[in-house]
């Protein structure tokens, strides 16, 4: 690994890469219950002609490479699981372009969402990505890639759907650009070309390093609004989120359900995030949110909340920071959660599933879902909190997660950015002759099988 | 080690790299070197990993705590409120740890030698400490209302004696009675504090205030927000307690006193807060204030200002040990960009260890034509008339 390491040297320069004990520590682990897995190297380059080199390095060397945005995912995809080199990307956080008219932002894949965001306020304030729930730190690319999801999900879907474009690094060091870009100076849709960028998306990191990439950017409202729509009987959500999502007037649909604190104890809470132009648009849209689920309003069997000021400010907050309090419940720094992509009728059984496991572990339950698109599906929470200095609340919080993929996975559901154990059952589950495409495609892509290997593989 | 026990609760979630606004990387260590390790959720996970025997203090270790700069942005940002305000201690209790047991940076030992030897990270003689005042009237501390402390920086440093110059003269010029300790004075301690040799700390501020009680000392002014934090926030609990003033906030409450100069061209400025009075001490008005009076002056902030202002790299004793100027990104040079991106003429400071660090950034960038960095007594001196003329008694 010496030869390699001066190698990596010569290419980012000798500060930008480490085989120090401490860079090995750190980057073994994220902040879930997976256990560590040590790099050998970790490099940061600053150009897509660094990574190709250094990904041409690996590959003669026959060394695993793990791209890694903040590392936030949660689930420990990043962790080099058979050792090798961990890619960190936050060098490369250039803005490189925002096209007011066609909506899109073009980026490097180190930017972060909080540096987007600020930007965009700065110097497009009438435009707006959709941000994760992830902190600030979290990356653009790294949401994307794992098909992740935010605060404009219901208007535009999975936040792979509001992907442009992307330049990737193929594992063998070929440099690809998918999407629009491949024959046009603008990076403004992936149609009509053949979508090559499935490749990309959902594979965790196992068939390319993304190093630029092209998102759309939506209508920024100087007022926006939160209602909070509650009811106690999970079996009527499906149609509350169906009626809803069918008025089409807000940006954000999410539920939330914890018994903490008392006030919120066996309801189910709705948020529908929307802003306007003008009060009168916003009122407007107000109206047709309630009319739409005026019905359970009427039987008394819903209503919106009365939200204090603070309350509702706090709902509007993008990201949101107080998620990250949810890390000290148990005064130990760590949480993890099973999120479940699902159609939304599941939303009853999910529910259950989620007092049932919480109850049989014994800690509260702590569940939500985010809809994606018109109710095309949701993205269904079980968060689980943990003492990182408290190994068997550690293995506590662990055995609850594989549970909750298990069932999960059995009622149905995909778990999303699923990590290693839980891409098992998934593959357990899933279509034989896509497991093998999906072989197929990675030995085609990745001869030498050196994209983080351990991820989406049997056994 | 103190704090171990909350070094296992920092999730990671990555608040503590930014400002408030998200705009760009805010903590000057991790802005720097860029690897995971050098922000502040790595410092409290490898602090953890040493505390269980997971990993050695090896140099790279140590580079990496005593790199921080003790700025205070993870503090300002952290999501977990529990935990936050105890954050820099964890990290101070960390280099106390390293320095306890004589393994720290070679910048590091020598700095904390020559504070020992000759109480002052210079090693200069203390007998030089008055060097400063050449040229001056000010005269050694009786009975006047103020004891103006001019600390280290201000004794020693060639900049920083030009500001010590420029801000007595000011004072005078506001018709303020001070003195000054002379060559009795020893550094304040703070660095020494922000370097984890807390024992060191109490030997010189103990002198200070034998010194100071010897006195009669009432009131303080001091040239450095360093110095103003440890005389206001840490002499206390040794018993100097005094009324605490940074100059900024003495000049602000008299500027209208001054009588300003009608033919000064227009200028445009950009405020630098320095950490020790902005994030840990919440001064941020009296040099807005003064800036607003002055006329012909057009304030244009930075995106990183006030609670987000990025640190100048020199705080936690790197004015002196340099560790973060080997680092590859400078974060002293994004502040300098950054303060000529919103067009200003001059960047203003309150602290001569910012003037210091960041002056010589736009030296190294070839930015001096474009970008002054000044303090602020040097830029209202240059727009007064050169003598008060209301005091009553002249």
């Amino acid at each position: 690994m010496q030869d390699i390491l001066k190698l990596l040297a010569d290419i980012v320069g000798p500060q930008f890469v480490s085989d120090s004990p401490e860079e090995k520590l750190i980057y073994a682990m994220d902040p879930g219950t997976m256990p560590p897995c040590e790099p050998d190297i970790v490099v940061m380059p600053g150009s897509t002609e660094e990574v190709q080199k250094i990904v041409q390095t690996a590959n003669t060397h026959a060394v695993p490479v793990v791209p890694l945005g903040a590392g936030l995912v949660l689930s420990g995809l990043s962790r080099p699981l058979k050792g090798g080199i961990v890619l960190d990307m936050k060098r490369m956080n250039q803005i490189l372009e925002i096209n007011e008219i066609s909506r899109y932002a073009l980026v490097e894949a180190g930017t972060s969402q909080g540096m987007l965001q600020a930007y965009l306020q700065k110097h497009f304030p009438n435009l707006k990505h959709s941000a994760p729930d992830a902190p600030p730190a979290a990356t653009v690319a790294g949401n994307v890639s794992i098909h992740g999801s935010g605060h404009l999900s219901h208007a535009g879907g999975f936040h792979s759907d509001m992907l442009n474009g992307l330049e990737v690094v193929l594992p063998t060091g070929e440099l690809v650009r998918i999407g629009s870009c491949a024959t046009s100076p603008y990076w403004f849709a992936r149609a009509p070309l053949p979508d090559l960028s499935g490749l990309f998306l959902g594979w965790a990191g196992t068939t390319g390093v993304i190093t630029k990439l092209a998102i759309k950017l939506y209508p920024s409202y100087p007022l926006n609004d939160v209602g909070v729509f509650v009811c106690e009987d999970a079996s009527l959500m499906p149609d509350i989120l169906y009626r809803i999502t069918g008025a089409q007037m807000a940006e954000d649909v999410t539920a939330w359900m914890t018994p903490k604190p008392d006030w919120a104890a066996s309801f189910l809470h709705c948020n529908v995030n929307y802003g306007a132009r003008t009060p009168k648009e916003l009122l407007w849209k107000r109206n047709l949110i309630r009319a739409s689920v005026e019905k359970y309003i009427n039987e008394k069997t819903g209503g919106f909340l009365p939200l204090p000021s603070m309350m509702k400010n706090r709902f509007l907050e993008v990201p949101a920071r107080q998620l990250s309090l949810f890390a000290d419940v148990r005064k130990g720094g760590g949480f993890e959660y099973v999120g479940a992509i699902m159609p939304v009728e599941l939303f009853p059984q999910a529910y259950d599933l989620g007092l049932d496991v919480s109850d049989s572990v014994g800690v509260n339950y702590s569940m939500g879902c985010r809809i994606i698109g018109v109710n095309h599906c949701m993205m269904f929470f079980y968060a689980y909190a943990f003492n990182r200095a408290d190994p068997r609340d550690v293995d506590r919080a662990q055995a609850a997660l594989e549970k909750t993929n298990r069932q999960v996975v059995d009622m149905g559901g995909i778990p999303w950015k699923a990590e290693a154990p839980a891409q098992k059952e998934i593959i357990r589950k899933m279509d034989p002759n896509m497991f093998a495409l999906m072989g197929r495609l990675r030995s085609t892509l990745d001869p030498n099988g050196i994209m983080n290997p351990g991820n989406w593989e049997e056994g | 080690m103190k704090y171990a026990e909350i070094l296992h609760r920092c999730f990671r979630c990555g608040y503590c790299k930014l400002p408030g606004n998200y705009i760009d990387f805010n903590c000057p260590a991790y802005a720097a070197f860029r690897f995971e390790t050098y922000s502040p959720g790595g410092r409290m996970w490898l602090l953890r990993a040493w505390q269980n025997q997971e990993i050695q203090p090896s140099k790279r270790f140590q580079e990496i705590l005593f790199s921080c700069t003790a700025c205070g942005n993870c503090v300002e940002q952290c999501a977990l409120p529990k935990i936050k305000d105890q954050l820099l201690l964890a990290f101070t209790a960390g280099k106390e740890e390293l320095v306890v047991s004589g393994r720290v940076p070679p910048a590091v030992r020598d700095c904390l030698t020559q504070w020992q030897k000759y109480g002052n990270p210079y090693g200069l003689a203390r007998k030089k400490r008055t060097d400063w005042t050449a040229g001056t009237d000010v005269q050694p501390f009786s009975d006047q209302e103020y004891l103006f402390f001019p600390g280290d920086v201000g004794a020693f440093d060639s900049r920083g004696q030009e500001i010590a110059r420029s801000v007595v003269s000011l004072l005078k010029d506001l018709g303020l009675s001070f003195g000054i300790l002379g060559n009795q004075e020893v550094s304040d301690g703070n660095e020494a504090n922000a370097m984890g040799e807390q024992d060191l700390f109490c030997l010189l501020a103990q002198e200070n205030i034998a010194h100071f009680k010897k006195l009669n000392v009432k009131k303080i002014i001091t040239l450095s927000p360093h110095g103003f934090n440890a005389l206001k926030n840490d002499y206390p609990a040794l018993g100097g307690v005094y009324e605490v003033f940074h100059y900024s906030q003495i000049v602000a409450a008299h500027m209208a006193k001054l009588s300003h100069r009608h033919s000064c061209p227009d200028v445009r400025v950009t405020i630098h807060d320095p950490c020790y009075l902005g994030r840990h001490n919440g001064e941020y008005q009296s040099i807005r204030n003064i800036l607003t009076v002055l006329p012909g002056v057009e304030i244009r902030e930075m995106d990183r200002t006030l609670q987000n202002a990025l640190c100048c790299g020199g705080g936690g004793g790197n004015l002196y040990t340099d560790i973060l100027g080997h680092a590859p990104e400078s974060p002293t040079r994004d502040r300098v960009i950054e303060a000529q991106n919103t067009g200003a003429d001059i960047l203003a400071v309150t602290c001569p260890t910012c003037a210091i660090m960041l002056g010589e950034a736009v030296k190294s960038l070839n930015m001096d034509r474009r970008l002054q960095v000044l303090e602020i007594s040097e830029i209202i001196n240059s727009r007064i008339e050169p003598r008060y003329h209301h005091l009553p008694d002249e």
